[in-house]
């Protein structure tokens, strides 16, 4: 309950203050709307009900999210193309193949700088340089390309997923897998112990609370990168088409529950890793 | 070098050893013109003043550092080729163990990358478990266990392999005087059953007097040796050992040692 109390407190200020701003915002429709047919601008209590009933408002109210968010997900066969499980799902599948691959490449790649000088002085500025780069600008050019290459769908989405994922996860395993102190690495020499037992035995195993909280930035980063993926797809499908669909034609409600629908899945991801986690660590006795 | 191994031939032997570190505040002679000889199944203190090079010492014959100048034989070998025979456990001021590890688990490493078969590996851990008191610990993971405790885990560790040297770099430097006295005690014991040729090093002065067998008295700004002493105390002690005159006086002479070498500078 103490736990639960503060979380609760500060969603129920962020309702109160979005229903507010709605009606605030919405209003001038409502004026424009009086003022063409001739009518007196209505009442306060009418004006209020206004607000929060329009097709297209400026900021729908928190209930029109969520009942549009129920009706996405409960409200359709979830083979449905209006079905937010649907847009979801692809958004998903992209986003943990994306993932993966981030993954492994960041693990790979931490590996090589940590144990290659050459690697060391070099991938480490390359990957930073990477990241300076936005992705909005090189992810509509990468898709077409892949697509005049014949590869569309989930691939060049998910490497675009992997393109931001893989960064924390070398940044985190090359202090990770750095972790190990002088006087643990002379213990090995002196058991003459080779690169593959230093890394195996000592180095992974150390670097393994860096590695779940890169994971964490890594899966979110992921998402991220599968729905900017979805965009330049001329709206085919997904949670980024449903945002891509729903700014066409004003559907301010839609773009809304598309975007919490992309939060529920972000926070399902770093929930998972953070299972995973809890009882990786408590396995190796490392849980505090 | 040519002579069969027996008893009382030296295992480790430094002449003119030299060793100098090129740091950016210039070089520092951590090693000058040492001369050394241990001999099988003797229990060696260096003790000295912080920077006068035992941590350095030791760590050339574990071949951790390489001296630049004189010679240096451990087991009629070069310190490399003596560690890839697994002639040392080295056991480092903290107790070091992985902490993903149980405590039977840390004792399995060094086994596990020497590639010992696993039924061996078991038979190794319960053998020296024993042997530093800690039976029955095996599967506890290293926090529940006190300083002390971890310590001797560590020692266990060194011992697994059955290297014939055992490298101690003032392993009891962190525990309070009572848990320090009882491992002493503990590890006369171990040498005793085991006849490891054991190197030590200390700041205690009691501590080295009650330990060894030969006391290496250093001083720093060159890290040197000022002075050997043969200990003639017998191989069996017990604590109130300390309150004898013949200890009394060779605690005096080490003292005396220290004094002496620092009235260099
Ligand atoms: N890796 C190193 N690089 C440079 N100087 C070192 C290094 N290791 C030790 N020294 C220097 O060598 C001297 C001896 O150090 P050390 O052997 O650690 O002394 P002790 O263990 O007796 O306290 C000190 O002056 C120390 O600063
Ligand atoms: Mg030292």
């Amino acid at each position: 309950m103490n736990r639960v109390l503060p979380i609760l407190t500060v969603v129920a200020a962020i309702v109160v203050l979005w229903y507010g701003a709605a009606v605030a915002m919405n209003r001038a429709w409502v004026l424009d709307q009086a003022a063409r047919a001739g009518t007196e601008p209505p009442a306060f209590g009418q004006m209020v009900v206004a607000t929060m009933t329009q097709e297209r408002p400026v900021l729908p109210a928190p209930h029109q999210v969520v009942a549009e968010l129920w009706k996405g997900v409960a409200g359709q066969a979830i083979t449905s193309k209006r079905s937010l499980v649907y847009h979801g799902w692809i958004t998903l599948s992209a986003t943990l193949l994306g993932f993966a691959i981030g993954t492994a490449a960041g693990i790979a790649l931490a590996v090589g700088i940590v144990h290659n000088r050459a690697m060391d002085m070099s991938v480490l500025p390359w990957a930073i340089a990477s990241q300076t780069i936005p992705i909005l600008a090189i992810a509509p050019m990468f898709i077409v390309v892949m697509n005049s290459m014949g590869v569309q769908g989930l691939v060049p989405k998910a490497i675009i997923s992997a393109y931001l994922s893989f960064f924390p996860v070398v940044v985190g395993m090359v202090k990770g897998l750095r972790a190990p102190d002088a006087m643990q690495l002379d213990l090995l020499r002196t058991y003459n112990a080779g690169g593959a037992a230093v890394l195996g035995k000592l180095r992974l195993p150390a670097s393994m609370p860096y590695l779940f909280a890169s994971l964490k930035v890594g899966a979110a980063a992921a998402l991220v990168g599968a729905i900017v993926g979805e965009l330049p797809t001329g709206a085919v499908a997904g949670l980024g088409a449903r945002l891509l669909s729903g700014s066409y034609y004003g559907q301010t409600i839609q773009i809304w529950a598309a975007l919490f629908a992309a939060a529920i899945v972000a926070a399902g991801l770093v929930a998972v890793i953070g299972l995973v986690e809890r009882v990786t660590l408590r396995r190796m006795g490392m849980a505090r | 070098m040519k002579d069969t191994i027996n008893l009382g031939q030296p295992v480790i032997a430094a002449q003119g050893l030299n060793l100098v570190f090129q740091t950016n505040d210039g070089p520092v002679h951590a090693l000058k013109d040492v001369d050394l000889t241990i001999g099988k199944g003797e229990f060696v203190s260096f003790i000295g003043p912080s920077g006068c090079g035992k941590t350095t010492f030791l760590r050339c014959i574990a071949a951790l550092e390489h001296p630049t100048g004189g010679s240096l034989t451990v087991n009629g070998m070069t310190p490399d080729e003596a560690r890839r025979k697994r002639a040392y456990g080295y056991v480092f001021q903290a107790a070091g163990l992985y902490p993903w590890r149980t405590i039977a688990g840390n004792i399995k490493l060094p086994l596990e990358i020497m590639g010992f078969p696993r039924a061996e590996q078991e038979a190794r851990v319960e053998r020296v478990l024993d042997l530093v008191d800690l039976k029955g610990f095996g599967k506890k993971f290293p926090w529940q266990l006190s300083g002390g405790m971890q310590q001797r885990a560590s020692i266990a560790r060194a011992l697994a392999f059955d290297a014939d040297i055992l490298l101690m770099d003032e392993p009891f430097g962190a525990l309070d005087e009572i848990v320090r006295d009882r491992l002493n005690e503990e590890l006369l014991k171990l040498w005793a059953r085991t006849g490891k040729t054991i190197g030590f090093v200390t700041h205690s002065i009691p501590e080295a007097v009650y330990l060894s067998t030969k006391i290496v008295v250093m001083s720093p700004r060159p890290g040197r040796i000022t002075d050997v002493i043969d200990s003639p105390l017998p191989r069996e002690r017990p604590l109130d050992i300390r309150d004898t005159p013949e200890f009394i006086a060779i605690a005096h002479r080490v003292r005396e040692g220290l004094r002496a070498g620092h009235s260099y500078d």
